[in-house]
């Protein structure tokens, strides 16, 4: 593997701005790795190899100009192919979408290419971001870079990967459920979901719309604080998206975490953890205190129903986001018959046809849980018990500053191990799921590698909007634990 | 037996914005098909809507119109239904916490009673696309979607069921229309569909408080088709009542060249339609502030209007009801009745009501385009009133106004249609015609007064209609009993 592939953001930029690299060249060198990877990997649906190649020439032209505001100029960032690209197939890893080419860009991917990043390409992923080990891709599934024979977690499945096979530098990735951090751990990267309204939802394939929520999947976590900086903000196109200032998150990130208060809630150490995985949570717990962290043991007792709750919200927003797959404007179209007559037949054989198993999965369960007569024994009392999950965060955040817990019961499964049982897939995300049931933002940092040879994962908890905090306590740990510079020998 | 008829009407009001509810393509009628879409209404993957202010504005308008109870918090919900011409799979609507609540809307009958609606609810949605698939041309190809109109804003208006006939239905509905023409929300054009009126009907025994079962009327694309659907409806339904048959819930079309109702296949249409709160777009909070902003900017209304019209221009309510029905006629009106004192109002009335009225639909065209203004009018009107010209001759000024938009009074020096008043000059006329006809005259001096009649008539074409009729009169029977 070449040098210049083990760079961080930071890194590349310093010798892309003294021109000791060009834009051209780093592109190239990744062009190639993609090349030399994707075989056994397959992190990528679609590789924009000449459009790479373009912008990183005018990110080139732009450094003789001495035109280098930007820390993102002329670095290669792959993207989640659940994100809107103008004039690329968008394809929500699903056969229905496997011809649609976006016309239009998500404000996240607007922002990264005027901040002059490269575009390398679009990245595999469960389809609609639904699933645990990207093996719900219509497309085939990812293989972790780290042991080629297990997933790679998901749904962002791809985005995690591309960074551990250094077949990008960083990646944009979606969390609904943990589909950021939960990849993130199993791939030994940095992945982080910000605070619901953070990042515009604009052009992000909805999966379940008051979840959603797009975030960077990086090799460090210096290079995810560059590129939230970039990525955040309020945007006119999503009501949802927040007012809240953003900081340069790089700024404090180096200050340490002297007198930060940690909470360890009790709830997260789950029957059937792992035991190196609890070995390893709390060593990190001993390691922050080490740094000047004020340890508090706190409790979360809704946490139980955080799942349950999930899976009622999720398919209910997922089973409404996902009707406009209809054959009749763009997506697969298949003729058929019904007892309504041709039409309905057409949407049937369509949907059929283009969706895959676990997405109808989903979108019946969500459609059962809306459904009349169901509707308040499932989605009001839902939302009844996620107001409960809020308010446990909401205490427990008024005496601490963090969470801290594993992002991940488990390692990294094999390829088809829990395909057959959506129950084990759907625990994958048993820790990362409350975050986003409360809207609260959070990072996954790798937490050392177990005895099998797979990375464990990290996880940070945060206030609403302080992605700062969260950044700072992941820095000061990563600096001191050095797991990061571990990566797969791919 | 006779029945009791109960009707409850859903409005759907389009309203007049610039762009579409929850984007910012243009949301104006008679573009090419297509023309009027972006990557938001088309219901792209990815794509957010994001709330048209205007919209709430308008639905804040008529909410204070009608005095409904105008909601702090308002949610917008999604209603799910798959048909091509709803690009989402779902309908973007209100259901819980509708911008509306309460209110009424009351309107006159023939015989002026006056009669008081409430209204459930007001609630903002978008408007779906148009298919296209009578046309013979299509048969091969399919259908076509047209999604224009899809995301146009509509403002669904529900009353109670509290109408008790056609007649009083249509004529709610053509309240709503002056209302909302009032407000400057909705053009309220039932042919181009801005504004749609679906109906429920059911029959009951009188006395009875329970509900019959009620058919929903659909298709009806004018306030007279309104009125007669419901008049078949009303019949079909007591004769199956009268039968013991009993009535099938269901949603008819209303076929308006063969004037019947036909039951739509039910069970394609029966619907759950899973409404859940939107989470694409944050709840809605309005203030007090706001409304009363709002508020300030609420024109006369036409009840507030019809009233004044009746204590200031001593109008009868008749009348102040017609003249109110649009703002543009009593604007109007107003703007040829202020030359006048008050006790004349009636007079201007029946010029408006009657030649004004009469040229706008003959020539097809709105008061706003009527060639003869109120100032022209009003000038008119004087020169009869002054003497100068008589009705005869000011029919024949109408008609000139109408033609050539010129003023009354330079038609009338220009055409020398002044009136003759002048006692010789009449004296000369009335001489030669009874100077021309001595049978005439011999017959009336023994007895047959119906010939002033034909002496007047005489005279009249004599002088071309200029002659005035007053002095006429008395100098033709003053010569005639020398």
């Amino acid at each position: 593997m070449k040098e210049l592939l083990s760079f961080s953001i930071a890194e590349l930029s310093v010798r892309l701005k003294d021109r000791s690299l060009s834009s051209e060249e780093v592109t190239k060198t990744y062009l190639e790795r993609i090349k030399e990877t994707e075989d056994r990997v397959h992190a990528y649906l679609t590789v924009l190899e000449d459009d790479a190649i373009k912008s990183a020439r005018i990110a080139d032209k732009n450094f003789k100009k001495n035109d280098i505001s930007s820390p993102l100029q002329g670095i290669p960032i792959a993207i989640k192919d659940l994100l809107c690209m103008k004039g690329t197939k968008t394809t929500a890893g699903s056969k229905i979408l496997e011809n649609f080419t976006s016309p239009y860009d998500a404000t996240a991917v607007s922002k990264l290419k005027d901040a002059g990043a490269v575009i390398l390409g679009k990245l595999n992923m469960d389809e609609f971001a639904m699933g645990s080990s990207c093996e719900h891709s219509a497309f085939g599934p990812t293989h972790n870079p780290w042991k080629l024979d297990s997933v790679p977690g998901g749904s962002s499945g791809g985005s995690a990967a591309s960074v551990a096979a250094h077949s990008c530098i960083a990646s944009l990735g979606s969390d609904t459920g943990g589909s950021i951090r939960q990849p993130a751990a199993c791939c030994g990267v940095v992945g982080m979901k910000p605070t619901y309204g953070r990042v515009s939802r604009y052009g992000l394939i909805a999966f379940a719309s008051s979840l959603d929520q797009i975030g960077p999947l990086t090799r460090n976590v210096e290079d995810c604080a560059i590129i939230l900086s970039i990525i955040s903000g309020h945007d006119s196109k999503d009501s949802t998206s927040s007012k809240e200032q953003v900081p340069n998150f790089l700024e404090k990130i180096d200050h340490g975490i002297e007198g930060m208060k940690i909470g360890i809630p009790d709830e997260y150490f789950i029957d059937g953890m792992d035991p190196e995985i609890k070995q390893a949570t709390n060593d990190a717990i001993k390691t922050m205190e080490n740094l000047g962290a004020e340890i508090i043991n706190i409790s979360l007792p809704h946490t139980k129903y955080a799942l349950p709750i999930y899976y009622i919200i999720a398919p209910a927003e997922a089973s409404s986001n996902l009707s406009r797959y209809d054959g009749v404007r763009y997506g697969v179209r298949k003729e058929g018959e019904s007892e309504y007559g041709p039409l309905f037949g057409m949407y049937s054989a369509s949907r059929d046809e283009g969706f895959g198993k676990e997405v109808k999965r989903r979108i019946m369960l969500g459609t059962y849980a809306l459904s009349s007569g169901y509707y308040d024994a499932y989605y009001t009392k839902a939302l009844k018990a996620r107001t409960l999950v809020c308010e446990d965060f909401i205490e427990a955040f008024s005496k601490i500053d963090l969470i801290l817990s594993a992002t991940t019961p488990t390692p990294a499964f094999k390829l088809g191990e829990r395909l057959n049982d959506p129950l084990s897939m759907y625990l994958s995300d048993i820790l990362t799921i409350p975050c986003n049931i409360a809207g609260l933002p959070g990072i996954s940092i790798q937490n050392g590698i177990t005895s099998s040879g797979l990375p464990m994962g990290l996880q940070l908890l945060g206030k609403p909007f302080d992605e700062e905090g969260i950044l700072k306590a992941a820095y000061a740990f990563e600096k001191e634990t050095k797991f990061y510079l571990k990566s797969s020998s791919l | 037996m006779k029945f009791e008829t109960v009707i409850g009407l859903e409005v759907h009001a389009q309203l007049k914005t610039n762009s579409k509810i929850f984007c910012g393509s243009d949301a104006s009628f008679g573009a090419n098909p297509n023309e009027n879409t972006c990557t938001i209404d088309l219901g792209l993957p990815g794509v957010l809507p994001v709330l048209n202010k205007r919209v709430v504005e308008n639905s804040i308008k008529l909410g204070l119109a009608v005095g409904a109870k105008i909601s702090e918090h308002c949610r917008f919900a999604r209603k799910h239904y798959f048909y091509p011409d709803l690009p989402k799979g779902y309908q973007i609507s209100q259901y819980e916490n509708p911008i509306c609540e309460g209110g009424q809307v009351s309107f006159l009958t023939k015989k002026n009673e006056k009669i008081i609606i409430g209204l459930t609810r007001i609630h903002m949605e978008e408007d779906a696309g148009k298919l296209t698939h009578d046309d013979e041309s299509l048969k091969s190809i399919g259908s076509l979607v047209d999604f224009n109109r899809a995301g146009v804003p509509l403002l669904e208006i529900v009353s109670e069921p509290e109408l008790r006939s056609p007649e009083d239905a249509e004529l709610y509905a053509r309240k709503l229309r002056t209302l909302v023409r009032y407000l400057d929300i909705c053009d309220g054009n039932m042919q181009e569909g801005s504004l749609r009126c679906d109906a429920n009907i059911s029959l009951r025994k009188p006395g009875e408080e329970s509900f019959g079962s009620k058919v929903e009327i659909k298709n009806v694309n004018s306030f007279r088709s309104l009125r007669k659907a419901l008049e078949f409806e009303e019949l079909r339904q007591a004769e199956l009542l009268e039968e013991e048959k009993s009535i099938l819930q269901e949603t008819r079309l209303w076929d308006e060249s063969s004037g019947v109702t036909r039951s739509m296949r039910t069970k394609e249409y029966a619907h759950d339609y899973r409404y859940f709160p939107d989470p694409d777009l944050v709840p809605l909070e309005i203030d007090k502030e706001w409304i009363s902003k709002i508020e300030k900017t609420l024109p006369e209304l036409p009840d507030t209007k019809r009233e004044r019209f009746v204590s200031n221009y001593k109008l009868p309510l008749y009348d102040s009801e017609v003249l109110t029905s649009e703002s543009a006629i009593a604007d109007y009106f107003e703007k040829t009745v202020k030359s006048f004192d008050p006790e004349d109002a009636k007079i201007v009335s029946n010029w408006v009501m009657g030649d004004i009225f009469g040229l706008l639909n003959e020539k097809k065209i709105s008061i706003e385009d009527c060639p003869v203004t109120p100032a022209n009018l009003a000038e008119m009107i004087s020169l009869i009133m002054d003497g100068t010209i008589n009705r005869k001759i000011a029919k024949e000024v109408f008609g000139e106004m109408a033609q050539s938009g010129t003023s009354a009074q330079k038609i009338v020096v220009e055409k020398g249609l002044k009136q003759i008043s002048d006692v010789n000059s009449l004296e000369e006329v009335v001489t030669k015609i009874l100077n021309e006809n001595p049978e005439e005259v011999k017959a009336y001096k023994g007895g047959k007064r119906k010939l002033l009649g034909f002496f007047v008539g005489q005279i009249m074409k004599e002088t071309q209609s200029k002659a005035n009729p007053k002095s006429l009169q008395k100098i033709l029977k003053k010569k005639l009993s020398e």
